[in-house]
C-alpha cells in the first residue's frame, strides 16, 4: 500500500513571480522588436517619410522594454539577498558536493529519462539554477552592449554607465553583432526552459507549471 | 630661415591674402571646430601672434589618400598655409628635399624643437619581422616612430590606417599593421580615422591645436568629438525614412529610386561615427549616401572584416560568406524544436509505466483517505 501524503510548500513570493513574468513579457517584447530592428519588414508603399514612424516606434518599444528589463532585473538581484530560501542567490551557483550529485540526476532524468526517484530541491534544481546563472549574464550582456549602443542617441546616467563598452569591444558594428547573437540565446533558451518545464511537470506531478502562478509546489513526502 | 619665426598671419599676408581672407579662414575654422563665437576671436588671436609649431608628417603603410584629401580641404588657405608653408618640416610626399637633405631637415626639427614639434602620421606601422615591411631611410618604420614620438608635443595619427589599422590590418594582417595608438604611450594621440578623413576635419584638427594649444576634446576611441561624436546616421538627410520603415530592398528598385534609407542593403551609417553627413566631401557637394550608396563605415575600426558591405549583418565566421548569425539562430531554433518534438514521444513511451503507476497510487491514495 502507497502511503504518501502531499504537502504544500509556498516556494515562490509575489515579488519572485512577478520578475518572472515581466521579465518574459520584456524577453518577448525585446526579442520581437529586435528581431524587426535587425531585418525590418519591406514596405513597397510608395508613401513619404512624414507620413509615418513605425519603425521609430518599433524601437521605442525595444528601448522601453530594456529600461523595465534592466529595473526588474536589478530588483530581482536585490530580492536575491532579502527573499526566502528558494530565491537566495546562493542558489544560483553549485557549492556543496550533493548539488553536483544532483545535476547529474537531473541530467539522467532529462536526457536519458532514466527513472531516479525525487529530485531533492524544491525549489529550482541545481541544473536549473545553474542555466538561470548563465541567463543572468547574458541578461548583463545585453544590458551592456544594448546600452552601450543607446548612449550614442542618450545623455541619461543609466546608458551613459555603459558607453565604455563599445570601444571595449572594438566599436558599434561588433557591439551590434554580438547583442543581435546573443538575443538567439534568449529565443533558444526559451524554447528549452518552456518545454522542461513542461515535461518536469508531468513526470515528476509537483505541479511546477502552476507554481510560478501560485507560488506553491505539492512535494510528496513518506508518513512517518 | 626668417619664415621660422613669422606667424601664420604675417605668412599669409606674404602669400598674398588681405586680412578679410584671414579673418574668414578663422571664423570658418572656427565653426568646424566646434568653438562659440567668442572662441573665434581666439583663434585669430592665436594665430596672430604664436610663432609657427613645427610639423614632421610621416608617410608608413598607407596610400596618400589622407593628404589627398588634405590638400582639396575646401579652403584655399588650408593647403597654402597650413600644410604648404607653415607647417611641414618633413613629409615625404610633398617636400622637395630628398635623400640626405630630407633626413637632415626631420633630425633638425627633432633636435631643434625638442618637445614642441607635433608628430602627424599617416599610416599603419607593420610590426612582423621587426618591422620590415616597411623602411624609410634604411629603419623600420617602427623604429622611426618609436624615436620621433620620444620627443613630440602630441601626435595625430591621420586616417584609419594609423587610428585602427584599416585595411592592411584586415585579416589575416600578414605584415602585423599597427595603429599608432597600440605603439606608443605616454603622449596624447588624437585619432582622426576614415579613409580618408575628411579634408576640412583634418584642418580643423590642425587649427585647433595650433590655435589653442592643447588637444581637442576627445571621445572614448580617442577621436575628436567636434568631429566624430555623432552618427553618419544621425545627420543623414535619409534618417526620416529610416524611421518611417521606408527602406530600399536593392540598388535597383523602386525604394531606391525614391531615396528611401539603404540600412537594409548593408549602410553602416548607424554604426559609424563621422561628420560625413554635415560636412560633406568636395567642398560640401555630396557624400556616399547622398550619391546612393550606403556607406562602408570606412571610420570604423574592423570595417573591412565587418563585410559584406551589402548586407546588414556581417557573415559568420566559419560557415560561408552569407551566412548570418540569424541563419544559424533559426537552423539551430528548427534542431532544438525537432529535438523536443522527440523527446516528447520518448517520454510517453519510457515513462508510461511510471506515469501509470502514479495514476493508480493516486486513486488508492484518494480510497485510503476516505
Amino acid at each position: 500500500m502507497h502511503t504518501a501524503t502531499i504537502r504544500r510548500y509556498y516556494v515562490w513570493q509575489m515579488p519572485v513571480r512577478v520578475y518572472h513574468w515581466v521579465n518574459a513579457l520584456c524577453i518577448l517584447s525585446l526579442c520581437i522588436t529586435g528581431y524587426l530592428i535587425g531585418s525590418p519588414l519591406a514596405i513597397q508603399s510608395g508613401s513619404e517619410a512624414s507620413f509615418g514612424y513605425w519603425f521609430g516606434t518599433v524601437r521605442f518599444i525595444h528601448f522601453v522594454s530594456a529600461f523595465v528589463f534592466f529595473f526588474n532585473f536589478v530588483g530581482r538581484i536585490y530580492w536575491g539577498f532579502v527573499g526566502n530560501k528558494y530565491a537566495q542567490w546562493k542558489n544560483f551557483i553549485w557549492h556543496r558536493k550533493e548539488q553536483v550529485k544532483e545535476i547529474v540526476d537531473v541530467l539522467k532524468v532529462d536526457i536519458l529519462q532514466a527513472k531516479i526517484g525525487p529530485l531533492k530541491s524544491i525549489g529550482h534544481n541545481t541544473l536549473a539554477s545553474f542555466t538561470y546563472f548563465l541567463s543572468f549574464l547574458a541578461f548583463l550582456f545585453q544590458c551592456m552592449t544594448g546600452f552601450g549602443m543607446y548612449a550614442a542617441m542618450s545623455h541619461a546616467w543609466l546608458p551613459q554607465m555603459f558607453a565604455w563598452v563599445v570601444p571595449l569591444m572594438g566599436g558599434d558594428f561588433a557591439v551590434r553583432q554580438w547583442h543581435h547573437l546573443t538575443m538567439w540565446f534568449f529565443i533558444l533558451f526559451s524554447i528549452v526552459h518552456v518545454y522542461l518545464v513542461f515535461y518536469h511537470d508531468y513526470v515528476e506531478g509537483r505541479g511546477v507549471l502552476s507554481s510560478m502562478v501560485g507560488g506553491w509546489k505539492f512535494i510528496e513526502e513518506e508518513k512517518k | 630661415m626668417n619664415d621660422q619665426t613669422l606667424t601664420i598671419y604675417q605668412q599669409m599676408l606674404n602669400k598674398g591674402y588681405d586680412r578679410r581672407d584671414f579673418l574668414r579662414f578663422c571664423g570658418w575654422m572656427g565653426a568646424l571646430i566646434g568653438v562659440e563665437a567668442s572662441g573665434v576671436g581666439r583663434i585669430v588671436h592665436a594665430l596672430e601672434t604664436k610663432p609657427r609649431t613645427p610639423v614632421v608628417w610621416f608617410h608608413f603603410q598607407e596610400c596618400t589618400c589622407c593628404s589627398e584629401s588634405f590638400i582639396r580641404s575646401s579652403h584655399p588657405i588650408v593647403g597654402d598655409i597650413v600644410l604648404d608653408k607653415i607647417s611641414l618640416d618633413y613629409t615625404e610626399t610633398l617636400q622637395a628635399a630628398a635623400g640626405k637633405q630630407a633626413e637632415e631637415a626631420l633630425h633638425e626639427t627633432m633636435k631643434k624643437y625638442k618637445g614642441e614639434y607635433l608628430m602627424l602620421v599617416e599610416g599603419s606601422v607593420p610590426t612582423e619581422e621587426n618591422g620590415v615591411y616597411c623602411c624609410i631611410a634604411g629603419r623600420s618604420a617602427l623604429d622611426i616612430v618609436k624615436e620621433a614620438a620620444a620627443d613630440a608635443k602630441a601626435i595625430v595619427a591621420w586616417g584609419s590606417c594609423a587610428s585602427n589599422g584599416c585595411i592592411q590590418a584586415a585579416n589575416p594582417n600578414p605584415t602585423g599593421a599597427t595603429p599608432i595608438h597600440k605603439i606608443i604611450s605616454g603622449k596624447p594621440i588624437i585619432n582622426v580615422p576614415g579613409c580618408p578623413p575628411i579634408g576640412e576635419v583634418m584642418a580643423g584638427t590642425i587649427v585647433h591645436l595650433l590655435a589653442f594649444d592643447r588637444i581637442p576634446q576627445l571621445d572614448g576611441l580617442g577621436r575628436p568629438k567636434a568631429f566624430y561624436s555623432r552618427r553618419v546616421h544621425d545627420t543623414c538627410y535619409r534618417r526620416p525614412n529610416y524611421d518611417a520603415g521606408l527602406f530600399v530592398e536593392s540598388f535597383d528598385d523602386e525604394n531606391a529610386k525614391r531615396g528611401y534609407c539603404l540600412y537594409k542593403v548593408g549602410c553602416r551609417g548607424p554604426v559609424t561615427y563621422n561628420s560625413c553627413g554635415v560636412i560633406r566631401w568636395n567642398n560640401g557637394v555630396s557624400y556616399p549616401i547622398q550619391s546612393g550608396h550606403g556607406c562602408i563605415g570606412c571610420s570604423e575600426a574592423n570595417f573591412w572584416d565587418n563585410g559584406p558591405f551589402y548586407q546588414h549583418l556581417a557573415s559568420f565566421p566559419g560557415f560561408g560568406i552569407e551566412t548570418t548569425a540569424d541563419k544559424i539562430g533559426v537552423a539551430v531554433g528548427a534542431a532544438t524544436l525537432a529535438g523536443m518534438a522527440a523527446h516528447s514521444i520518448t517520454t510517453n513511451i519510457r515513462k508510461r509505466r511510471e506515469i501509470k503507476e502514479s495514476i493508480a497510487n493516486s486513486k488508492t491514495d484518494k480510497e485510503g483517505g476516505a
